[in-house]
């Protein structure tokens, strides 16, 4: 039981959208569709509610065609980007607008209302107008409108994207709790790979409107199918190092190289691209295998309390992660440390062929 | 706080206030001075305190003009307000078809107001006019010259297809300027149009009709170009408005004291109404996010 889209395509102008979406939401799942800025997120979102007919392909809800089916009559709950609200109606009757709309016995409104606006504390506010609320306030009511009425489908379409740093975090915790409790299908669109981990379940990574990867969201993230998947699925995007496999060892540019351990062993000679994650690499040795590259500094930038340091390693460029705060002058020549277990290796077409374990 | 820093700031305040000083002060100051002084000629003066102010609000004909004002203005913000939100409506949301009707609408607004009175002239002259002959054709007798009703359903015609236009253009830039989320999400709730209408658009919409009701309001409160040119104010006195009085005591008499002492009411009039709008509008709207 759920909700399958099967070969969908949407069409703007000629310009495909959309292809080859062959998709299965169960009821009561969390799902997770990550994406970059124009990879298809919010048509997809918006091709599932039916707020737009798909240019082919059909959409299920438990078996049943769905395709055609007008948005009034579906079960849809939807959270945007911009916060949404009546403009001229309370907190209290923006959470109700959904249920009023459905001619619903005026008790049970107001305990669904009282109960939605528990859950995203709310209570306090439920006389205040929207333009009298902060942004995370607003977001706040946006979403209790969406899971007061409780939709078979919850689409959320980057809800926190427009709040600052410290609300988004809180939001994101009690997201998690909010959706545990449902048994609708929720679906969540993120650009951050960090906000996809935290909200689990399943995970659909889209780019340029396809489909690349589905399944358990920590499962696609330790074994990302293709460079593709692992450049969306990390911030910042994987690195990768060009190598060749002979003789039991592997070569880097530069005369770096070293024998195969570990997850590696199982390689047969060729040309490898590993994959390195930004956060793998160190500016000191850690261990007795670490190897040992020497990079160029390119750029060096702080954030927050880590230092991101953009490097090039013979002709590649290379970002690492480090927490803490360093300063290393740009046009200078350091050393980073990585370690072998850490490397994905993926084949020169772009597919892995063995991940970390 | 250092004081050199700030007297450096009343020079950058300067330029504004001589601006200000010499487009609206001094001439303001000039209508006080008229309006409490008997004026001869030059260097005969007479200091007539208030009493020009009482000649003014003494005068019948005046309490007709003023009458006859809000006749004109109420009519014209309830005709012009509710037709220009509901073209704004229908129009074209994108596309050719949204160009086309905006250059459609700002005509009226490019031409000017004297041309616009005498444009009306020529198109409901009885004989020979495009409206007035047809109508005349139809058995039905037109001649707005004549007939007060008349004159003032052609008055009234000219000033909706004048700036009705403002207004759509205004509430046509409020319209579009609501995020597409807020229709999607009302079609997910299952409103109506009519929903959609009164809970979505008219809120949003709220600043820029409280802008277009005052400037409407202001304007036709003002009006003097276009009936100047097509009634004269007549027949008899029947579409003299109040700045059209104005200008008869004004340059037609020559009273200076009681025509300044006029437009300084006549100004406290406009002032004290648009701040009133002003006022009840912000209440309303203070849904407005």
């Amino acid at each position: 039981m759920g909700l399958s889209l099967k070969n969908m395509q949407k069409k703007v102008d000629g310009e495909i959208h959309l292809t080859d979406i062959n998709l299965d939401f169960e009821s009561g799942s969390r799902n997770v569709i990550l994406g970059r800025t124009l990879s298809g997120k919010t048509s997809l979102l918006r091709l599932m509610a039916g707020l737009d007919r798909p240019t082919k392909g059909q959409l299920f809800l438990d078996g049943k065609d769905i395709t055609g089916m007008s948005v009034r009559k579906r079960s849809i709950a939807m959270v945007y980007q911009q916060f949404i609200n009546y403009p001229s109606f309370t907190v209290y009757d923006n959470i109700a607008s959904p249920l009023k709309v459905s001619r619903m016995d005026k008790k049970e409104i107001d305990r669904r209302v009282q109960e939605a606006a528990h859950m995203l504390h709310l209570e306090d506010m439920l006389d205040r107008l929207p333009s009298e609320l902060s942004g995370g306030q607003q977001q706040r009511t946006a979403i209790a409108r969406a899971i007061v009425r409780d939709a078979e489908l919850l689409l959320l379409d980057e809800p926190l994207v427009n709040l600052d740093y410290k609300l988004r975090e809180e939001l994101q915790i009690e997201l998690q709790e909010i959706f545990k409790k449902r048994e609708s299908i929720v679906v969540y669109t993120t650009t951050e790979p960090a906000e996809a981990l935290m909200l689990g379940g399943n995970i659909v990574v889209l780019d340029e409107g396809r489909v690349l990867q589905t399944g358990l969201t920590p499962n696609v993230y330790h074994h990302p199918a293709t460079t593709k998947v692992a450049e969306v699925f990390s911030d910042p995007p994987i690195n990768y190092i060009s190598c060749n496999l002979k003789d039991s060892q592997i070569q880097l540019g530069g005369g770096v190289a070293f024998p195969l351990s570990g997850h590696l062993k199982t390689l047969s000679d060729a040309h490898y691209k590993l994959g390195v994650r930004s956060n793998h690499f160190y500016l000191k040795r850690k261990n007795d295998e670490d190897i040992r590259l020497t990079v160029e500094v390119e750029l060096a930038e702080i954030n927050g309390s880590e230092t991101f340091i953009h490097a090039d390693f013979n002709g590649e460029r290379i970002v690492i992660q480090e927490v803490g705060i360093y300063s290393r002058k740009i046009g200078s020549e350091i050393e980073v440390y990585v370690n072998p277990s850490r490397f994905f290796v993926y084949s020169d077409t772009g597919q892995l062929v063995i991940s970390p374990s | 706080m250092n004081k050199w820093e700030d007297n450096k700031a009343w020079f950058l305040v300067l330029p504004v206030f001589v601006i200000v000083a010499f487009s609206a002060i001094i001439p303001l100051m000039t209508v006080v001075n008229y309006s409490i002084q008997d004026i001869f000629g030059p260097g005969e003066r007479v200091f007539v305190g208030l009493e020009w102010f009482k000649e003014v609000l003494g005068d019948p004909r005046l309490h007709e003009a003023l009458m006859r004002q809000f006749l004109f203005s109420g009519l014209v913000l309830l005709i012009e307000i509710p037709l220009g939100i509901g073209i704004a409506l229908l129009m074209p949301k994108k596309g050719w078809g949204a160009s086309l009707s905006l250059v459609l609408m700002a005509l009226p607004l490019l031409i000017p107001w004297n041309v616009i009175g005498t444009i009306w002239i020529v198109f409901t002259r009885p004989d020979i006019g495009l409206l007035g002959s047809f109508i005349n054709g139809m058995g039905i007798p037109f001649d707005h010259t004549a007939s007060p009703t008349q004159a003032w359903i052609t008055l009234m015609l000219m000033e909706v297809w004048h700036w009705t236009p403002l207004v759509v253009l205004l509430a046509y830039a409020g319209l579009r300027a609501i995020p597409e989320a807020y229709f999607q999400a009302a079609k997910i709730d299952g409103a109506s149009a009519w929903a959609v209408f009164k809970y979505i658009q008219l809120p949003k919409m709220r600043g820029v009709l409280t802008i277009a009701l005052l400037l409407r309001f202001m304007d036709s409160f003002l009006i003097y170009a276009e009936p100047f040119v097509l009634t004269g104010g007549g027949p008899g006195n029947t579409t003299t408005f109040l700045s059209i009085y104005l200008v008869k005591i004004a340059v037609g008499q020559f009273d200076l004291g009681p025509a300044a002492a006029f437009s300084l009411i006549y100004f406290l009039i406009i002032l004290l109404l648009s701040w009133l709008f002003y006022q009840v509008l912000q209440n309303a709207g203070k849904g407005d996010a």
